[in-house]
């Protein structure tokens, strides 16, 4: 009977019930959308290092290095020599070095020229190696050929044997054509890493097309390093050796905490969205608050009834308690809706735009006090009508008097 | 016929604050009694104190003093929670304003008669609407009966669960003379079938004339009419 007054009871005022329960919702999809979002995406950048722990470029920015050789976005620092690649991949701490190219593009799609080594069992996450999909091969070193990431395939249309000229630059300028013809050779597995978003062709495919400085021929624009397994002080040994006894070349160690400090970089912005999302679950408390104070007065003479009929105070409370904890759990499982939205469209955006793998559903603690909080907050807005519905004089409330 | 009464009251006095700080008596009843199957009519004019009486038999209100017992059962002294359930088990109560609840259907109001005693049971509910004549209509909405169907929803749910006291304060206030007629020889007939005893407060001549015993109100209760509410 309980259930069936409170669900009645939300039924009866429903433009108020539902303003109330899109406010819990509002608020709670925001509270899990900006703690998930935030931690979730600085995972997922973190995960979609690639496989590699650092990496080595011309004297610069660290981050720019690691975005540019990693995430493919921006452009490089600057270039380094053949012979600072070999050097590095000599080292005895070093178990892989790939060196990269870019700095031409088809339609916005980035070029990165890269040596063979790639598709020889490297690692991008733990034994997930980059292959190419079936029916394809791996580019031939010297050849106008390609390997294409999987969303940029889908987003070119492309398949084998497709051909194409590049543009010069990194940004998409039609009138930069190179005349090179280049073929697409294999399709990428998926890897969900930035690696999906570009053309990977051979180093000597972007090293030598006209239009390059033939003294620049053999330049990189870096390499990615991977250390070997419990090689702990490699990082630190390059560390010194690089940023702070050499003065041409930059190490970009540890990749997390440099990814760790661009997302310290937008922490204000983290926090106004904290702050909102906790003013939205305030004011979705009020609402509830409202919705049930004029609903527990419009229905004084119910709940007197009720008490005539034998109801015990206690039971009035839980009535209205349960009015606003339905609220609550309606807003919630509604903020949850809100939040999948969101989520999708974070996940989209950062797959198709970064190529990293946003995973919405990945175990995060708002997952629980989210739903807490703005439970609490809506049973919390039913104390004082509950407590007013406890008070209520049943013969008032059945008045007049004869 | 069981020995016990299924009403007693003896030495009940009742009073209100005024605004002037003291206490103005509405009720000052030496005895008043009404055996098991009874049958009784109390008669009086607006503002007399029937619903008050009413309310301190179901134990809503509390009096100064004295003593109520329903069914042997000592009303007064209780604490609220036990006069709570025997209102739910004991007494079934019948407002002048049927006091439906608007959101729920006949069948759950009546459902609600039985909810705090002996437990909300559809098929008791649906019986107790049979003997009012509106199975036909359990699932339609107060709004969606008419007043005369409203008070007979309002009867079955006060009959439920079987109270040994049915009490109705002014029950017919709200209908024409017609369906007022009907009603009243609903809860005599509903009260009879069930062996309860019947209390009807009303000032409807029409009412009273259905009863074989009616006690004025205005004799029984022994506080002097005061001024303003003559």
């Amino acid at each position: 009977m309980l259930f069936l007054l409170i669900r009645r009871g939300l039924r009866q005022h429903l433009v108020s019930t539902a303003v109330a329960v899109l406010l819990v919702a509002l608020g709670m999809g925001l509270v899990v959308s900006v703690w998930v979002v935030r931690a979730e995406a600085e995972q997922s950048f973190t995960r979609s290092a690639s496989g590699f722990d650092a990496v080595l470029g011309a004297r610069g920015s660290k981050l720019q290095l690691v975005l540019n050789g990693l995430f493919h976005q921006e452009a490089s620092p600057g270039n380094i020599t053949a012979e600072d690649y070999l050097q590095v991949k000599a080292l005895p701490m070093v178990d892989r070095a790939i060196p990269i190219v870019v700095g031409d593009n088809f339609r916005g799609v980035r070029l990165v020229g890269v040596s063979d080594d790639f598709f020889q069992n490297l690692e991008y996450a733990p034994d997930h190696v980059y292959t190419v999909e079936p029916g394809g091969r791996p580019f031939q070193v010297e050849q106008k050929e390609a390997v294409v990431g999987s969303l940029a395939a889908h987003q070119l249309g492309w398949s084998i044997g497709t051909t194409f000229h590049p543009f010069h630059g990194l940004d998409y300028n039609p009138d930069a054509q190179h005349s090179e013809i280049f073929t697409v050779v294999g399709l990428l597995a998926p890897t969900n890493t930035p690696a999906d978003r570009v053309i990977w062709v051979p180093l000597e495919g972007v090293q030598k097309l006209g239009g390059h400085d033939p003294a620049a021929f053999t330049d990189l624009s870096a390499v990615l390093i991977r250390f070997k397994p419990g090689a702990k002080a490699a990082g630190l040994m390059l560390d010194t050796r690089y940023n702070r006894q050499g003065k041409r070349l930059t190490l970009a160690w540890p990749v997390a905490s440099i990814l760790g400090d661009l997302f310290a970089k937008f922490s204000w912005f983290e926090q106004a969205l904290q702050a909102l999302a906790y003013m939205v679950a305030v004011v979705a408390g009020a609402s509830v608050f409202s919705s049930v104070y004029s609903s527990m007065s419009a229905r004084k003479r119910d709940l007197a009834i009720l008490r005539a009929l034998g109801a015990h105070r206690g039971f009035l409370i839980a009535a209205v308690l349960g009015e606003s904890a339905g609220i609550g759990l309606l807003g919630c499982a509604l903020g949850f809706g809100l939040y999948a939205v969101i989520a999708a469209t974070v996940q989209e955006i950062l797959r198709t735009r970064i190529g990293v793998l946003f995973e919405p559903w990945a175990w995060n603690p708002v997952m629980v006090w989210g739903p807490l909080l703005m439970l609490g907050l809506s049973v919390g807005a039913g104390v004082l009508p509950a407590w007013r519905a406890y008070r209520l004089s049943v013969a008032e409330g059945l008045s007049p008097l004869s | 016929m069981d020995a016990t009464p299924a009403l007693l009251i003896q030495d009940l006095l009742k009073s209100y604050p005024t605004p002037s700080g003291g206490r103005a008596e509405v009720l000052r009843l030496p005895r008043f009694q009404l055996e098991a199957g009874q049958q009784l009519a109390l008669r009086g004019e607006s503002g007399l104190g029937k619903t008050t009486l009413m309310h301190i038999i179901a134990g809503i209100l509390e009096p100064d003093s004295g003593l109520v017992a329903v069914g042997g059962t000592q009303v007064t002294g209780l604490s609220e929670a036990r006069r709570d359930r025997l209102r739910a088990e004991r007494i079934g109560y019948v407002f002048q304003t049927f006091n439906l609840l608007q959101g729920l259907s006949a069948l759950e109001n009546v459902m609600l008669g039985l909810a705090f005693g002996k437990g909300a049971e559809p098929g008791t509910a649906m019986a107790a609407l049979e003997r009012v004549g509106l199975a036909d209509r359990a699932h339609h909405l107060p709004r969606q009966l008419s007043t005369g169907q409203q008070q007979r929803v309002a009867v079955a749910r006060a009959l439920a669960n079987r109270p040994c006291l049915i009490l109705a304060d002014e029950p017919t206030g709200n209908l024409d003379a017609a369906r007022g007629r009907k009603i009243v020889e609903l809860l005599r007939e509903s009260a009879a079938s069930l062996g309860s005893a019947l209390l009807v407060a009303s000032h409807d001549p029409e009412v009273l004339a259905a009863f074989d015993q009616v006690i004025d109100l205005a004799e029984l209760n022994q506080v002097a009419p005061r001024e303003e509410e003559v």
